[in-house]
Parts: C-alpha cells; sequence; structure tokens
C-alpha cells in the first residue's frame, strides 16, 4: 500500500495541476480583476465629479430641496430637505405597493380558480385574460390606464358628485377626510381594541373548534367586535361631549376641490396597471399549485359530503399554499419592483422623486443610485426572510 | 498610464459594442476636424416645432437648426453639410463635452456655472427668453397670479420645476405639481386636462401648443417668472472655433440691422455703406482673422438669411408660431439684440 | 332478524329517477358546462354579459368604425367625417415606417432590412430543435451575427457603408436590438454566472451569489437609469459611452442574472451520476461542463430561457423611460404630433403597439410550452 502511494508521483507532474492552487488562483485573479475595477472606477469617478464640480457624500440629504411633490403622506414642502423628499417617496412606493399586494392577491386566487372553473366559459374568459395581459409590456398597459382613467373623467368644473362630499374628476378622487383629535383618539383606541379582541376571539374558536368541534360565529362577532365597539365610543362620546369626529369635505374652488382626501389618478392608474398585471400572474401561480394538490384529495372531500367552496376553503387551497407560497412571494416583490414604472405616469414614488428629480437637481448620481437600490434591495430581503420563515412553517411534516 | 489601463480594462468589460462606439474629445482644432470631415456636427433637440424639428423625411428645420446651417455656410458654402444629434436636456451637455457634437444650439440656458464649471462656453445669446404659463381660455385667466389652486403641469428634474415652486412661494399661492420626466408626457397630460396650467420656457409654451389638439384653445399667459438667455455653445478651449460660432450670429443680426436680406444679398455687394461692405467681405479681411474667407457672412446670409428671416420664418409671423420678436427685437426697435460691430 | 332496527335502511325500492333528458349533442353540453346548478348560472350569465359589455365595443373601435385611410388627422375625426370613430389606423399606416425604423436615414435602410433578415435566420436555427449544424448555428448566432449587424447598422466607411449615428435609431429595430443584445451577452454571462454560484470556490460562489441577488432585487429601472447616469462617471473623462450601449450595458447584465438563476436549475437537474461519471472519465472540471452537463442542462432549461426572453422582450420598453426611441417611445412621440391630433390616436397607437407585442411574446410562449412537451415527452421512457 504505502509504496504505491510513494511511488504514484503527482498524476502530471506539475503544481499547475493541482486542483487547490488552481482554484486559488482563480480566485487571487477574481479579486484583482474585480478590485482592479472598482478601483479604477473610483479614481475616475472622482476625477470626473471634481471636474464638474459635484459634490459627493450624503451631505446633500440636508438642503432644501425647493421642489414640490403632490403626493405625500408626511407634511412636505418646497422647503423640506432632499431627505425628505426621500421619505416622501419611499412612503409613496410602499403605498402602492402594499394596495397593490392586497388587490392582486385577489384578482389572481379568483383567476387562478376561475381557470379551473367546470363552467366552460368562464375557464375560458379566464384564460384569455392570462393570456392577454401576460404578454404585454407593463409599461404599456399603465400608458394606456393612465389615459383610460384620464380621458373619461369630467374636468374639475364639472365634478361627479356621489353626495356626501364624494367627488370624481379628472383631477382624482375625493373624499371627506376625517380630523382626529381630542375625543375622537378615543374611537380609534376602540377600534384597535375591537381588532385585538376579533382575532384573539377568532384564534380562541378555532381551537375550540379543533378540540371540541363546536362552531363559533366567528365573522358576526369579529364584525360586531371590529365596528360596534368604536360606534359605541363614538355614540357615548358624542352624548358626553358632542361629536368628536368632523370630516373635511372637498369644496370647489376656482380650478380644483380643495381639502377632504384626494386620490390622485397617476395613483389609481398605477395601481389598476399593477393590480390587472400581477393578477395575471398569481392567478397561473395559483393554477399551479390547485393542480399539484393530487385529485384524491378533492374526490376524498367530495365523498366526505363537502361543499365545493369548503373543499376549496378547508381541503385544496391550503395544500396548495406550499406550493403557491414561493413563486407567489416573488410576484409580490416584482409587484414592488415593478411600481417603479411610476415615473412613465407621473406618480411620485421613490424612483421619480429620488432617482429622478433629486439626482437631476443634485447631480448626486452615485448616491441617489445606491440610496435607492439599498431600498429595493432591503425591501426584497426582508420579504424574502417574513416568506421563508412563513414557509418553513408550512412545510409539509415529512415523514 | 494607469489611466490608460483602466480605461481599457473597462472598455472590455463593457464589450466590443463599446470600444467601438466610445469616442474621444478633442477639444482643440475644431474647425480643422470640421473640415475635414467635411461636415458641423450640431447637437439639437429631439423636436421642438419652430427651433429644430426633423420631419418625416430626417430633414431638419428651426430657428436652431439654423443656426448650425449659417455656421456650415460660413465653413462651407453649403448649408447641407451638417448633421444633427437629437440630444436631450440630461444629456446634451455631456455630448459637447466629450466632442459627440462640435456645436450645441438647442435651446439650452447660458447660466454662470453651465459657462464656468461645465467646459464648455456660450457664444452669445440668440434667443432671450423666460419662463411662463400656458392655461385654457375657458378657465378665463389673465395673469399667473390667480393661478391659486391650479394644478400645474411640468417636466421634472429641470430648473423649470424649481422656479415654479419658487413663483408660487414667494406670491404665497398654493397649487399642486404634476411632474413628468419627459416634455412629450407632460405636454400630453396638460392637453388631457390633467393640469390647469402647463409651465416651461415661453418659446417651447408657443410651440407646445401647436402640439395640443385644439390650439386656439389655449392662452400663454403674460407673466414671465425666470431670465432664460438661450444660446449655442462650444467646447471650452478653442478659441477660433467659439469665434466663428459667436460671429456667424452677429453676422445674421448686422446683416438684419442694415437690411440685408437673402434677397438683396446680391445687390448689397455693391453698396456704399462702409458697414455693409465690411460685413459682406467687399472691404477688409475680417473673414480670414477667423479662419474662414472674407465672404463667410455673404454666404451666411445668401445661404440662410439674417437674424430677421431665420426668426419670422420659424418662429414669427411666417411660421405656426407666431411669437413676437418682443426681447429678440434689434435693439434698434426696442429689443435686446445687438450685434456688436464688424470693424 | 335485526335488520328493520337499522332505520336509514331503506326497506322499499326507491323510485326509479327520471331518464337524463340529453347526455350527447350540443345541448347536453351546454347544460353540463354552463347551466349544471344556480351558481353556475349566475356565473354564466354574469360573464355572459360582460363579454357583451366589452367585446362589441373593442370590435367596433378596432375594426367597424376604425378610419383606415387617411393623411392627417381630420380623416380620424368626428366632427370632420360625421360618423362615430374608432380606430385610427390611417395614423399608423402613416407612420409605419418611422415605428419599424425610427429616424434612421430612408437611403440606408435597406440595411435594417438586412439586419431583421439576418436576425431571422439566426432565431430559426437556434429554435428549430432539429435544425442542421446547431453548433455553426450558436457560432453564427453568438459571433457572426452580432459583429455583422454592428458593422451594418453602424456603418463603415471602408466597405462603403455611411456611418449612421445611433441617434437616428429607433422603433421596432431598436426594440429588436436591445432584446436580441440582451439575450446575446446575457446567456454566455448568465451561463458563467451560474457556474460560479455552483463553484466549489468560496470568492467565485460569493461573488456570483452577490451579483445575481443584487441584481435580482432591485427593478430594472433603477438598472438603466444607474447605467445612464454612472457609467460616464466611471469612465476616463473625456471617453463617451454611445447613449445607446448604456442601456444595453443594463439590460444585458440584469437579464444575465435571471438567465443564470435559470440555467442553475439546469443544473442543478442533471443528475449526480452524470457529474460522476465524466469525472472518472477523467475529464477536467471545463471538458466536463462543456461536453457533458451543459449540452444536457440548457436543453432542460430551453423553456426557461425562452420564458426569460419573453421578459426581456417585454422589458425593453422601459428604455423608452432613459431616452431611446424604442417603438413605444416612437408612438408616445407620434400621438402627441399636431398632424394627427385626434381624439383616438393614442388608443390606436397602444394597440398597434400591444398587437405586436402581443403576437411575439404569445409566439414565444407556445414555442416553450411546444419544447417542453417534447422534452416532457423524451423523458417519459
Amino acid at each position: 500500500m504505502s509504496t504505491i502511494a510513494q511511488a504514484a508521483p503527482p498524476s502530471r507532474g506539475s503544481v499547475l495541476y493541482d486542483p487547490k492552487i488552481r482554484g486559488a488562483a482563480y480566485q487571487i485573479l477574481l479579486v484583482v480583476v474585480v478590485a482592479f475595477l472598482i478601483y479604477s472606477a473610483s479614481v475616475n469617478a472622482i476625477d470626473n465629479l471634481r471636474a464638474a464640480k459635484i459634490a459627493s457624500g450624503f451631505g446633500f440629504l440636508e438642503n432644501t430641496s425647493g421642489f414640490d411633490v403632490n403626493q405625500t403622506l408626511v407634511s412636505y414642502g418646497a422647503t423640506s430637505t432632499y431627505g425628505r423628499a426621500f421619505v416622501v417617496g419611499l412612503l409613496n412606493t410602499l403605498l402602492v405597493a402594499a394596495i397593490g399586494i392586497v388587490l392582486a392577491t385577489f384578482l389572481g386566487f379568483f383567476i387562478g380558480v376561475a381557470r379551473l372553473s367546470p363552467n366552460w366559459i368562464v375557464a375560458r374568459v379566464a384564460t384569455a385574460y392570462v393570456e392577454l395581459i401576460r404578454n404585454l409590456p407593463l409599461l404599456l398597459q399603465l400608458l394606456f390606464w393612465y389615459i383610460a382613467v384620464l380621458r373619461p373623467l369630467p374636468d374639475a368644473r364639472n365634478s361627479v358628485s356621489f353626495g356626501l362630499g364624494f367627488f370624481l374628476n379628472n383631477r382624482g378622487m375625493y373624499l371627506p377626510r376625517p380630523l382626529i383629535d381630542g375625543d375622537a383618539w378615543y374611537v380609534v383606541i376602540a377600534l384597535g381594541i375591537g381588532v385585538v379582541a376579533a382575532l384573539a376571539f377568532g384564534g380562541w374558536a378555532h381551537r375550540r373548534q379543533m378540540t371540541t368541534g363546536t362552531q363559533y360565529p366567528v365573522v358576526r362577532t369579529g364584525a360586531l367586535l371590529i365596528l360596534g365597539l368604536p360606534a359605541l365610543v363614538w355614540i357615548l362620546t358624542g352624548i358626553t361631549a358632542g361629536n368628536p369626529i368632523a370630516f373635511e369635505i372637498p369644496e370647489q374652488t376656482r380650478f380644483n376641490l380643495r381639502g377632504g382626501l384626494q386620490v390622485f389618478p397617476e395613483f389609481v392608474a398605477l395601481t389598476l396597471g399593477l393590480v390587472i398585471y400581477t393578477a395575471a400572474f398569481i392567478a397561473e401561480v395559483v393554477r399551479a399549485g390547485i393542480l399539484a394538490v393530487s385529485k384524491g384529495q378533492t374526490e376524498a372531500a367530495d365523498a366526505l359530503g363537502l361543499r365545493s367552496a369548503t373543499t376549496l376553503k378547508l381541503v385544496v387551497i391550503p395544500q396548495a399554499m406550499r406550493v403557491i407560497t414561493p413563486p407567489l412571494t416573488s410576484q409580490y416583490l416584482n409587484l414592488t419592483k415593478n411600481s417603479s414604472l411610476a415615473v412613465a405616469i407621473g406618480y411620485p414614488d421613490l424612483v421619480q422623486v429620488f432617482m429622478g428629480t433629486v439626482l437631476n437637481q443634485t447631480g448626486q448620481a452615485i448616491e441617489c443610485v445606491a440610496i435607492t437600490m439599498a431600498v429595493y434591495l432591503a425591501i426584497s430581503l426582508i420579504t424574502s426572510a417574513v416568506m421563508n420563515s412563513y414557509n418553513r412553517r408550512m412545510a409539509m411534516v415529512e415523514r | 498610464m494607469t489611466r490608460q489601463i483602466a480605461s481599457m480594462a473597462l472598455g472590455l468589460g463593457v464589450g466590443l459594442l463599446g470600444a467601438a462606439l466610445a469616442t474621444g474629445a478633442s477639444a482643440q482644432q475644431t474647425l480643422a476636424n470640421v473640415k475635414q470631415k467635411g461636415f458641423v456636427q450640431c447637437g439639437s433637440n429631439t423636436g421642438l416645432a419652430g427651433f429644430g424639428v426633423p420631419d418625416a423625411k430626417g430633414e431638419w428645420t428651426g430657428f436652431d437648426v439654423d443656426y448650425c446651417r449659417a455656421v456650415a455656410a460660413a465653413v462651407f458654402n453649403d448649408p447641407k453639410k451638417v448633421r444633427f444629434i437629437p440630444l436631450s436636456s440630461k444629456d446634451r451637455f455631456t455630448a459637447l463635452q466629450s466632442g459627440e457634437v462640435d456645436l450645441l444650439v438647442r435651446n439650452s440656458t447660458a447660466t454662470m456655472s453651465r459657462d464656468t464649471a461645465l467646459g464648455i462656453t456660450f457664444t452669445g445669446v440668440n434667443y432671450y427668453d423666460g419662463q411662463g404659463f400656458m392655461v385654457r381660455k375657458k378657465l378665463g385667466v389673465s395673469s399667473a397670479k390667480e393661478l391659486s389652486g391650479a394644478s400645474v403641469c411640468t417636466q421634472q428634474g429641470t430648473t423649470t420645476e424649481l422656479n415654479l415652486a419658487d413663483f408660487f412661494r414667494r406670491n404665497n399661492l398654493k397649487y399642486e405639481v404634476v411632474a413628468f420626466a419627459s416634455s412629450d408626457e407632460t405636454f400630453k397630460a396638460y392637453d388631457t386636462g390633467r393640469c390647469d396650467a402647463f409651465t416651461t420656457d415661453s418659446s417651447g409654451l408657443y410651440a407646445e401648443r401647436l402640439r395640443a389638439s385644439a390650439p386656439d384653445d389655449h392662452i400663454v399667459l403674460p407673466e414671465i417668472i425666470s431670465k432664460e438667455p438661450l444660446g449655442p455653445s462650444v467646447r471650452k478651449g478653442d478659441a477660433q472655433w467659439a469665434d466663428i460660432v459667436k460671429w456667424v450670429g452677429y453676422a445674421m443680426l448686422n446683416a438684419e440691422e442694415n437690411g440685408v436680406t437673402q434677397a438683396n444679398v446680391d445687390q448689397m455687394l455693391k453698396s456704399d455703406n462702409p458697414e455693409v461692405k465690411r460685413l459682406l467681405g467687399t472691404e477688409g479681411k475680417f473673414g480670414e482673422g477667423i479662419g474662414l474667407t472674407n465672404d463667410w457672412a455673404y454666404r451666411v446670409v445668401k445661404l440662410v438669411g439674417n437674424y430677421g428671416e431665420s426668426f419670422e420664418r420659424n418662429v414669427g409671423q411666417g411660421s405656426p408660431l407666431k411669437i413676437k420678436r418682443g426681447l429678440n427685437a434689434l435693439w434698434t426697435q426696442g429689443g435686446l439684440q445687438y450685434g456688436i460691430p464688424v470693424r | 332478524m335485526a335488520v328493520h332496527t337499522l332505520s336509514y335502511v331503506q326497506t322499499a325500492q326507491a323510485d326509479t329517477l327520471p331518464p337524463p333528458l340529453l347526455v350527447r349533442g350540443p345541448i347536453a353540453w351546454v347544460r353540463q358546462n354552463l347551466f349544471s346548478s344556480i351558481p353556475n348560472t349566475i356565473l354564466t350569465l354574469v360573464v355572459v354579459y360582460l363579454l357583451y359589455v366589452v367585446i362589441p365595443p373593442v370590435i367596433r373601435f378596432l375594426i367597424t368604425d376604425a378610419v383606415w385611410t387617411g393623411i392627417d388627422r381630420n380623416a380620424c375625426r368626428e366632427d370632420v367625417i360625421h360618423r362615430p370613430v374608432g380606430a385610427c389606423w390611417a395614423f399608423v399606416a402613416d407612420r409605419l415606417s418611422y415605428f419599424t425604423y425610427g429616424s434612421y436615414p430612408i437611403p440606408e435602410r435597406w440595411r435594417v432590412d438586412v439586419f431583421f433578415a439576418l436576425m431571422a435566420v439566426g432565431i430559426a436555427w437556434m429554435l428549430w430543435l432539429k435544425a442542421p449544424a446547431k453548433g455553426l448555428g450558436a457560432l453564427y448566432f453568438f459571433v457572426v451575427f452580432p459583429i455583422a449587424s454592428f458593422i451594418l447598422l453602424t456603418g463603415w466607411s471602408a466597405v462603403g457603408l455611411t456611418p449612421v449615428p445611433t441617434a437616428f435609431w429607433g422603433g421596432i429595430m431598436l426594440t429588436l436590438l436591445v432584446s436580441i443584445v440582451g439575450i446575446v451577452f446575457s446567456l454566455p454571462f448568465g451561463i458563467l454566472l451560474a457556474l460560479g454560484r455552483r463553484s466549489k470556490l468560496p470568492l467565485v460562489r460569493l461573488a456570483s451569489v452577490i451579483f445575481i441577488e443584487v441584481v435580482r432585487g432591485v427593478p430594472l429601472i433603477t438598472v438603466l437609469i444607474m447605467a445612464n447616469t454612472m457609467l460616464p462617471l466611471f469612465l476616463p473623462q473625456g471617453v463617451s459611452v454611445d447613449r445607446l450601449l448604456r442601456p444595453l450595458v443594463g439590460v444585458s447584465l440584469f437579464s444575465a442574472a435571471y438567465m443564470a438563476e435559470v440555467v442553475r436549475g439546469g443544473l442543478q437537474a442533471v443528475p449526480k451520476g452524470q457529474y460522476e461519471g465524466a469525472m472518472s472519465l477523467g475529464l477536467g472540471y471545463g471538458r466536463m461542463m462543456y461536453f457533458i452537463v451543459l449540452p444536457q442542462a440548457l436543453r432542460i432549461v430551453i423553456p426557461g430561457i425562452v420564458n426569460t426572453f419573453i421578459g426581456l422582450f417585454k422589458d425593453t420598453t422601459l428604455v423608452s423611460i432613459v431616452g431611446l426611441l424604442d417603438l413605444v417611445r416612437a408612438i408616445e412621440a407620434s400621438r402627441v404630433d399636431p398632424i394627427w391630433a385626434a381624439p383616438t390616436v393614442s388608443y390606436t397607437g397602444y394597440a398597434f403597439a400591444a398587437l405586436f407585442y402581443w403576437i411575439c411574446c404569445f409566439g414565444m410562449s407556445r414555442y416553450s410550452i411546444m419544447v417542453e412537451r417534447k422534452l416532457a415527452a423524451g423523458q417519459r421512457r
């Protein structure tokens, strides 16, 4: 044995063929090339910035921005800082992403299930929807929705009024804005307590049903807690201290309606476009998920006498969720990333405000691009982490 | 040395296409370069009616375009020896700095920082402009100060956007801004009714108004809320080329002032007026002073026309824009256009 | 017998059910598939009503009321021709060459046509599964075709082709060009990244993972804006990168990251025995990958590659945001042209673009499904 080991020289006699040395060499080469590219790029960038007299560093975030944004979730004006403009853009992105994700999930599940419907025409229409929407560029759809939303609406002086302070025109939709202060906080607190109580009751009822089989009216009780409790507090405070919640009703001024809550057409068009587009992909994910559940499961449920809606809800979807969750997560991320197309229709999202206006005004391209990318990356990583942990919980316990 | 290797490495990283398409800058000897190429490379607008716009066949016309053609006429005796590269507002100065174009005539505002820091030189002002507002007639607005509460469409990332915020803040008026990435989208949104007012340089307002579905329904408000002297620019460091571009402009102004037009320039060669004689090169050797032939200005007027002719033809009464001369009238007629004498 | 104590057991024969009215034929089919139950009937009626609301107006707009000929806006204005006006196809017909070639000089447009033809040959060669000389086809598609197209489109004075600045390129030509450049560069680069991600060398793996995950975590538009604004900053002064090239670099890097993940899926699907077999034959890493693993892996992921390409093709519309005149931007620029200022022109332009993209994408997705079926059939042994 030992003689053989001694007699065998390194197979081809050269260190060049030693996989370890080769590997190390490749890696060193990679590090050198990357480091060199970074080095020369930074040297050039510093030179170029100096020549163009562009400042560097993140100090500009403290400077006054000097421009306005229409849709702001936090107070913002031309005298605010660039940092504030960043927050405004970020919140607008998160708003459209959150609303888009919720709506797209509903629509997507609905269409995905409809594609598998035994009803011929429903299945065909759902298929046509998916094949039409999936194969058109989102940008084109957004541009279309923007004029499709704007065109038919009347101008601001001929707003359509729905009564109670609801108006619609080509500047958007106007709703009464609740003014919350003083006693109104009790109502808000009551609402919070109602939601928590309803959730707790739901959990308790579920556990009871699991152990004893007794069913409780979860939906009715929940609705009563969430709506009834604040209403009760509202009436009580109303009796003791006068109506606590006032509404700011939009008023017609010379050009526009003023006051109230304004939903901008850019927001509507963007949400609509994102929801319709993403729903087509979610529908495919859902369909694949449902098809992955073995037919025996449905048949067993049928044999037990469950109705088809109940079968879907209690047997098929929970199992399909295991297959659905990972691709669904990536669709949520896609929706969030796609919301950056807002820039094409003038919705002030992160990219439009920060990579558009701020970048052009300050010229600090590197900082603006880095910050924006970091935000999207962080959103991606956080969402993936959350969904992965959910996925682990849902994963089939292998026997 | 390191720098060169670095650029080569990056060039490789960017790919074969990159290395081939990257163009080197050449600050000196633009005239020699231009003569060798056989045409003047002009940076132009991507399409602004009256100032620089290509027709369906790719032929460019406009007030700014005429300036380029005049330079080509002075250099080559042929206004067609010019090529246009449409540039967006973001790219225009980099294109000039990098040598992609020899001359930028693209309604660009001359400002101190641009003139001193960007490595370019503005050779003069061919159009005195300022930011204004356009509204629908039926709103019954006659002054920008009445725009309180209005929605205003503007292009993002421009000085226009900042001037707008300043104006409303200064006058303590409320407004809603709707900002778009490109001028097409901005104007289309206004035209669709998304905004009450549209703001940009007032020359741009007149040009954009033509694109409205019903141009007569819109008026341009009288207020000008900023100073926007628009002019041609060249790379810094080539004085001869800057002189040529500058003096082509003055020649067109002087021609108008002395009544030399495209139609009568041949008779004017026989004029006794010493100013005309110096301008058209029948007296003195002014053309040779800038590296051209002495009949350079004659060729400019003959092939392109004087300042007034170019103005009226492209943006004035002879055009759909119908912009009044206003600040751009000659100094003798109450305007600011003042040609430095040829002598 | 205690049989009768089981109360749920019927003692008497139940009445026979009436025979089914029809079990075959169209009426039975309609019954079963559309009106099988009350909720189903309601659903059917709702959907039929929806179709009634949506389809006739769309057909009216696209065909019945459409205007097919005309030279300017007057052809498509209701107040001029006194009838309801649908799509203004006259506008598309008038602008078709602009939509196809952008501002590419008219006398030179044959070069674009040749480019289209070269591309069609390349794509057909790559997509046709049983095409002869696949290796030659790959060489053509990834080496010969890009170089030939580059010379053809930019021009080369030495062979008598007038240079055409990229600023004039536009329309469908640019859309196809961006997609093709994306695929030609992203496939090799994506394969490298995928191999890197599965490499045993920690630094190579780390670099690949970071690149892939960062690029996949950000929107394409940020990558494009980065390429547009930062590339010039990173190059030495005086060197400018063509404005068309910048988004091309962005698109290539972006799709390479997605391609890498697709290819990685293929690499993982190749059975371990194949790797081990190759190693036992004494093949090195490069040969093992080139001769044994990649041919199998790539074959498996053809549908994935096509799907990525569909995504890339749709995403090319984003280059319009950074100022390139692709099909969408060409339509956007044309619809604000006062010569064609008529109410339905915008919708017509979008309808045309939608038709173009839909035909391309749908065709590719059908192809990918077909390949998937073929491959599945091959695996079924």
